[in-house]
């Protein structure tokens, strides 16, 4: 855990050069196997981690200074490809670091590599990535979750004591459901999203990713904080996420929708958010079972509203600027056509078509402004629900993780897994997913607590209380064995 | 409703992205699923619901109308496909 690894630092029993020289030699013995990384390089690494062991020599250092954290190859990184897990971007070095990028470095942060990932983010399971599908560190015949794939497999194989991931529909936490890890999505607007490679606007966030809560509030006190170069990114007080773990379980309430335990729903998966639930109520929450109608709807609006914004933010992988070119064309328009033909996977090109069917002239209305308009009212939903309940829980996804190629020849069965997660974003509300058990093929079970605008503090809060009276974050994939 | 052919090339002439003929059924079918999923969505009603294009109750944030970038053409210039005495090349449109 974060915490005892920074005191090991500060108190010189490790340094940072020796800890990363340890997450860079697993990497070089599970990631062949694994590919959680798209992009490693040792000799920066090690440089940075000689840097932060100066500082923490002159007794400088903060308490990530020395850590070394895995990005996701979304974030731009001067100095180190950022291929969004995409052939169009294969060769592409940003000129620039992305925000968070910054403020890991400031805080003394070891770059370790980027990780594998969907393409451009898009998809459920890490299949995606031109660069080959992510295996989950559990069972290696399966996938690790998406679109943070490799992020979450590389945090639960110990390569990397934590990671960074986005979420535009639940890629920090269902992946983090699907690897036992731990995965937060901050309230939009929370994390300055500055050189992250656009997916869809109004929904995307960058998130942490780490192995228990307390990790995960070292990490958003990193990450949040506003940003002019954001428009999006909100003014507001820094909190302390991380001194204010010790939340009040008594009276807490805990709505459990109905509509999240319904038909679909893995038996070991409701077994272990169940037994979840059990103990916050013998902690003196109150476990209030509410209703979400609106639901069903969510995944349905999700796939107008991140395909459109998708094909509009996309339209900039021209083949002028950056990126793929196709070597072969008769004129400008076969060029643009054959560079994102060649640049592009099939999943990208598919939503680029949805996005552009919806928003083209004579279905905008019925397609793109109906789900904006169905958007606010399952937005309206969980705002009353809020009157209520303190947090929203339950299962971070509908089962455990499934086969490799168990879902990618259908699309639709692919998005249906996501209903769980695509509700939070709408409402550009903040949610995590925690470890709360295994299902009969020994299999990371994920906990899902949502709450209301800017309430990351109680979510961690209640998720650290968990987690001090149970082990499962702690349990170590048996398939990369420490 | 579902798509037909012709709505495909359309739309993959709009998204400028080329599709090779033995590629278009395959695509034809995964979008009229996609569709299919999506469909059940437009039978709401929100007559009097406003759409929702922003997660937060905030207004657009605007800055002063100056100046504050930097020159960096020559690094932005340093990862593009073609480029020539700082611009950048495409295939001729005029004749």
């Amino acid at each position: 855990m974060l915490p005892e690894l920074s005191a090991a630092l500060a108190a010189k029993k490790i340094s940072s050069a020796e800890l990363t020289r340890q997450c860079l030699e697993r990497v070089r013995s599970l990631d062949p196997e694994l590919n959680a990384f798209i992009t490693v390089d040792e000799e920066q690494a090690l440089s940075a981690a000689r840097r932060a062991d100066d500082q923490l020599r002159k007794g400088e250092g903060g308490p990530l200074t020395g850590i070394p954290v895995a990005f996701k190859d979304i974030y731009c990184t001067r100095g180190l490809r950022t291929t969004c897990g995409s052939r169009m971007l294969e060769n592409y070095t940003s000129p620039y670091d992305a925000h968070v990028v910054e403020r890991f470095e400031r805080a003394g942060s070891v770059l370790l590599g980027k990780c594998n990932m969907d393409e451009f983010a898009m998809g459920s399971s890490n299949e995606s990535s031109h660069f080959g599908p992510v295996k989950n560190p559990w069972d290696k015949r399966r996938v690790p979750g998406g679109s943070s794939g490799g992020s979450a497999a590389a945090v639960a194989a110990r390569m990397a004591p934590a990671a960074t991931g986005t979420d535009t529909g639940g890629s920090t936490r269902q992946p983090a459901a699907f690897s036992g890890v731990c995965g937060l999505r901050p309230t939009y607007g929370l994390v300055s999203r500055y050189g992250l490679v656009a997916f869809a606007s109004s929904l995307d966030q960058a998130g942490p990713m780490a192995k228990s809560a307390a990790d995960l509030a070292l990490l958003l006190e990193v990450m949040a904080g506003h940003d002019a170069r954001d428009s999006t990114s909100v003014e507001r007080p820094a909190e302390r996420y991380s001194q204010a773990l010790a939340l009040e379980l008594k009276g807490l309430r805990i709505g459990l929708p109905k509509e999240y335990f319904g038909e679909g729903l893995d038996a070991g998966v409701r077994t272990a958010v169940e037994a979840a639930m059990k103990w916050f109520g013998a902690q003196g929450a109150r476990v209030v079972p509410i209703e979400l109608p609106l639901t069903r709807l969510a995944v349905p609006v999700y796939y107008v509203i991140a395909p459109a914004e998708a094909s509009s933010n996309l339209s900039r992988f021209d083949g002028v600027r950056y990126g793929h070119r196709a070597r072969e064309y008769a004129d400008l328009l076969d060029m643009y056509c054959r560079t994102r033909a060649e640049g592009f996977g099939a999943e990208v090109k598919r939503r680029i078509l949805v996005g552009t069917y919806v928003l083209s002239h004579g279905y905008y209305d019925a397609y793109y402004l109906q789900a904006q308009k169905v958007r606010r009212l399952i937005s309206l939903e969980l705002q009353e629900a809020f009157k209520k309940v303190d947090l929203i829980c339950g299962p971070t996804a509908p089962t455990t993780a499934f086969e490799i190629g168990a879902k990618s020849e259908d699309p639709v069965q692919m998005y249906l897994g996501d209903i769980f997660t695509i509700p939070a974003p709408l409402a550009g509300m903040p949610a995590l997913s925690i470890p709360c058990g295994f299902d009969g093929k020994g299999l990371p079970v994920g906990l899902q607590l949502t709450g209301p605008h800017f309430s990351e503090a109680r979510l961690l809060g209640a998720a650290h209380r968990y987690q001090q009276a149970t082990d499962w974050h702690l349990r170590v994939p048996k398939e990369t064995p420490l | 409703m579902s798509l037909t052919p012709d709505d495909v090339r359309r739309l993959a002439r709009l998204a400028r992205i080329a599709i090779r003929p033995e590629e278009s059924a395959a695509v034809l079918e995964a979008l009229n699923r996609v569709l299919g999923l999506i469909e059940e969505m437009r039978a709401v009603d929100t007559q009097g619901v406003a759409p929702m294009a922003h997660a937060l109750d905030v207004v657009q944030r605007l800055r002063a109308d100056e100046v504050t970038e930097r020159d960096q053409r020559a690094a932005y210039q340093s990862v593009a496909p073609a480029v020539e005495d700082g611009l950048y090349l495409v295939p001729k449109v005029v004749e």
